[in-house]
């Protein structure tokens, strides 16, 4: 008998959402989708407030990388205040974003391996799930001393945050033009020479701890990390100047499967021109593509994965050690393989460590010129690196101060075509034919989004654009009316 | 030289000259009674009613009645407090106050008693009215979700023939304060940054100049509302 399978809520993710997925007779899924279940609406509620409440305003929408937000959108207002495309800042007041920005990168990119990812790795997938959870690992004899490394991991970050930000979560640090407030001596010092284990050097050690750890796990369980999910797809993120990691700020590249360049290095400024989205009446959530691909062929994956594909080199040391084994594990061209998202997230981890470290030594940090402006503009597009992927801010204001228009293109929004296919792609794997569907199975699904680290509340913003259909029946059931609505909004007889 | 008369507040011996203000000669002798549109300097106006004491039993506001020689004036009692967090509560439901991505929060006086007082959830419905954001002066966007209506604008920020640059518009709960348009020209930069610093909310705020504080140097981040007159006791 035809059934569906129905994994709500999918756990271990932040925000809400579900998976449906449809078996016909003979049991083979015909269907599957990563529905977004959950809606927020910040472009239209940040209509009509002052541009410089965007960077707080928007942020709220999530609580787990706010900083990525804040960041995001104080980029875009820079721009309006005139204040340049990213790289027109005072040294102190780009630096101190940037050690904010990192801060945020250990903490988000710990709390997902540690906490979300590593119960399904050290406790295994099929484990009962009372204790495969964080608490469960911490419980573990073997791996206790690393819960706890993940917690003070995530501590480190987020007391770098609020150093730089004035809060954990939604601080208000980054202002239009700059930074409200400079790097103390106590606090540098504080974080450079704190007791163990609340120190960069300790970071750094446990970071590239967390790599080796992985790649211990990936020689035990290669069949599996490889071949969990394992699709050709394009990658997209921004890559620094000289193609280097940078999460910050740089210029938008593209790779397809094979690594060759499909948006070469182009200026994130014009992105409109690259992207669009297409909406779907079964979430909330938008699917971007490239417009030189179009819709079938140009959606891409963003994120850990995507930007090691994407960039030439990472420029701290350990971390490139690092990145040249990942590189050397597929010859150089582009991973495919969803599972390594973890190995890239991890290296990433390393190099925002290295990155603390590196600015905390800058005397930059202590400057007392923190905010530029120049010549007013009416638009600011602001794109950022966050942990989950490249999130894109696009404002517009009228001559009195006030949004017009606001654009989010969220990183988790980027990864919807990708995770729609790695849940597709697990769902046929373990389900396909089988008489019984176990929670082994559904968290087999699970695991495969989770690789992206998803969060669903930040993702969803589309309003007045669902496409909808609404058929008038009388009684006899005849259709007396119909009416519908595209994707673009406009409605049709 | 004006006579010196003795009275009490909850039972403590104050001094204060003849004719002060309850409010004021509280003030003087360290004691903190909360207000929202009261300022020193400006003649009052009884707008807020946070200031309400019992005078034998009887409700009045501070900030409007003189003191007496004798008077025994009632202001800490849970009884009143309760009254001044239902003023408060009642503020809050009737504006759109989302302090969260408020410049002025830390520095907001209805947000710090607020916290004074412990308000968590109003006992009174939302209103959720529909109010806009009028940024069509150079200098400063006034935002009607916020405001109170305590007139202090009104009352302190005046041109240099002393009249009021700021003046109600409508009646009721329409009412929303609004720059004279004969007079918008006479907000100097030091009158708009003054007009900032007394709104005891985020109704008013220099344009483009947000969240110049970092958290942590904001006013009620380290010393909470009331305190510089309860700290001297």
């Amino acid at each position: 008998m035809a059934q569906k399978v129905t994994i709500s809520p999918v756990t271990r993710v932040e925000g809400h959402g579900k998976v449906t997925i449809k078996l016909d007779d003979e049991g083979h899924v015909t269907q599957s989708r990563f529905h977004i279940v959950e809606f927020r609406g910040f472009e239209r509620f940040v209509q009509g407030r002052p541009y410089w409440e965007a960077p707080v305003l928007v942020q709220r929408l999530c609580g787990i990388c706010p900083v990525s937000h804040h960041l995001g959108a104080a980029k875009a207002v820079d721009m309006i205040v005139g204040a340049g495309a990213g790289d027109g800042l005072t040294p102190t007041g780009e630096k101190m974003r940037r050690l904010m920005h990192y801060g945020q990168i250990l903490q988000s990119h710990a709390l997902h391996f540690f906490h979300l990812t590593s119960p399904d790795l050290l406790l295994g997938i099929d484990a009962d799930p009372a204790v495969r959870n964080v608490i469960g690992v911490a419980r573990s004899p073997d791996y206790k001393d690393l819960a706890v490394q993940g917690v003070m991991m995530r501590k480190f970050g987020q007391e770098i945050i609020e150093a730089t930000a004035g809060k954990k979560i939604h601080g208000t640090g980054a202002i239009p033009g700059g930074i409200n407030k400079s790097l103390s001596l106590e606090e540098r010092d504080r974080f450079l020479k704190g007791k163990d284990p609340l120190n960069a050097d300790t970071m750094i050690d446990w970071a590239e701890a967390a790599v080796a750890l992985f790649r211990d796990y990936h020689q035990k369980h290669r069949e599996m990390i490889d071949g969990y999910s394992q699709f050709p797809s394009n990658h997209l993120s921004l890559v620094g100047r000289d193609g280097a990691l940078d999460l910050y700020h740089g210029k938008l590249r593209a790779v397809d499967a094979d690594g060759k360049k499909i948006l070469n290095d182009v200026n994130y400024q014009d992105y409109l021109s690259h992207i669009a989205e297409e909406v779907r009446s079964w979430t909330y959530m938008k699917f971007p593509f490239l417009t030189n691909l179009g819709n079938e062929k140009g959606w891409y994956r963003v994120g850990p994965l995507a930007r090691l594909n994407t960039c030439d080199f990472i420029p701290t040391p350990r971390a490139q050690k690092a990145f040249e084994e990942f590189k050397a594990y597929t010859g150089g061209k582009p991973d495919n393989m969803c599972m390594h998202t973890h190995w890239a997230r991890l290296i990433e981890a390393l190099f925002a460590a290295e990155s603390i470290k590196e600015l905390l030594e800058d005397p930059d940090l202590q400057g007392e010129d923190r905010v530029v402006k120049g010549t007013r503009q009416n638009e600011g597009i602001g794109l950022i690196e966050a942990p989950r992927g490249t999130l894109f801010h696009h404002y517009r204001v009228n001559e009195f101060d006030q949004i017009q228009m606001a654009n989010l293109i969220v990183s988790t929004t980027n990864n919807n075509q990708a995770m729609n296919e790695a849940v597709g792609q697990v769902a046929r794997r373990e389900m396909d034919g089988q008489k019984t569907i176990t929670e082994p199975m559904m968290n087999a699904v699970e695991v495969a989004i989770r690789a992206y680290d998803p969060c669903l509340s930040c993702a969803t913003h589309a309003l007045g654009k669902m496409p909808l259909e609404i058929t008038l029946l009388n009684h006899n059931e005849e259709v007396v009316d119909r009416k519908s609505r595209h994707t673009n909004g406009v409605q049709q007889n | 030289m004006s006579k010196q008369i003795t009275f009490t507040i909850d039972g403590e011996t104050c001094k204060a000259e003849e004719g002060t203000y309850i409010l004021d000669a509280a003030r003087k002798n360290n004691k903190y009674i909360p207000t929202l549109c009261n300022l020193e300097g400006i003649p009052p106006k009884g707008a807020c009613r946070m200031c309400t004491v019992k005078i034998n039993g009887k409700l009045v506001t501070s900030c409007t009645t003189r003191v007496t020689d004798g008077m025994q004036i009632e202001s800490e009692d849970p009884g009143l407090d309760d009254l001044r967090k239902s003023i408060l509560e009642m503020l809050f439901v009737e504006g759109n106050h989302l302090c969260p991505s408020c410049e002025k929060s830390g520095s907001c006086e209805l947000q710090a008693l607020a916290y004074r007082y412990r308000m968590t959830v109003p006992r009174y419905p939302f209103f959720f009215p529909r109010r806009n954001i009028d940024s069509t002066h150079p200098k400063i966007i006034k935002d009607h979700n916020r405001c109170i209506l305590c007139k202090r604008c009104i009352r302190a920020i005046k041109d240099q023939n002393g009249k009021s640059i700021f003046a109600f518009l409508n009646r009721g709960h329409h009412t929303k304060i609004y720059v004279d348009p004969d007079l918008a020209d006479k907000l100097t930069d030091e009158l708009a940054d003054r007009a900032v610093e007394i709104c005891p909310v985020g109704a008013i705020m220099k344009r483009g100049d947000g969240f110049k504080d970092p958290i942590g140097e904001r006013k009620y981040d380290k010393q909470p509302i009331g305190s510089e007159l309860e700290q001297q006791l």
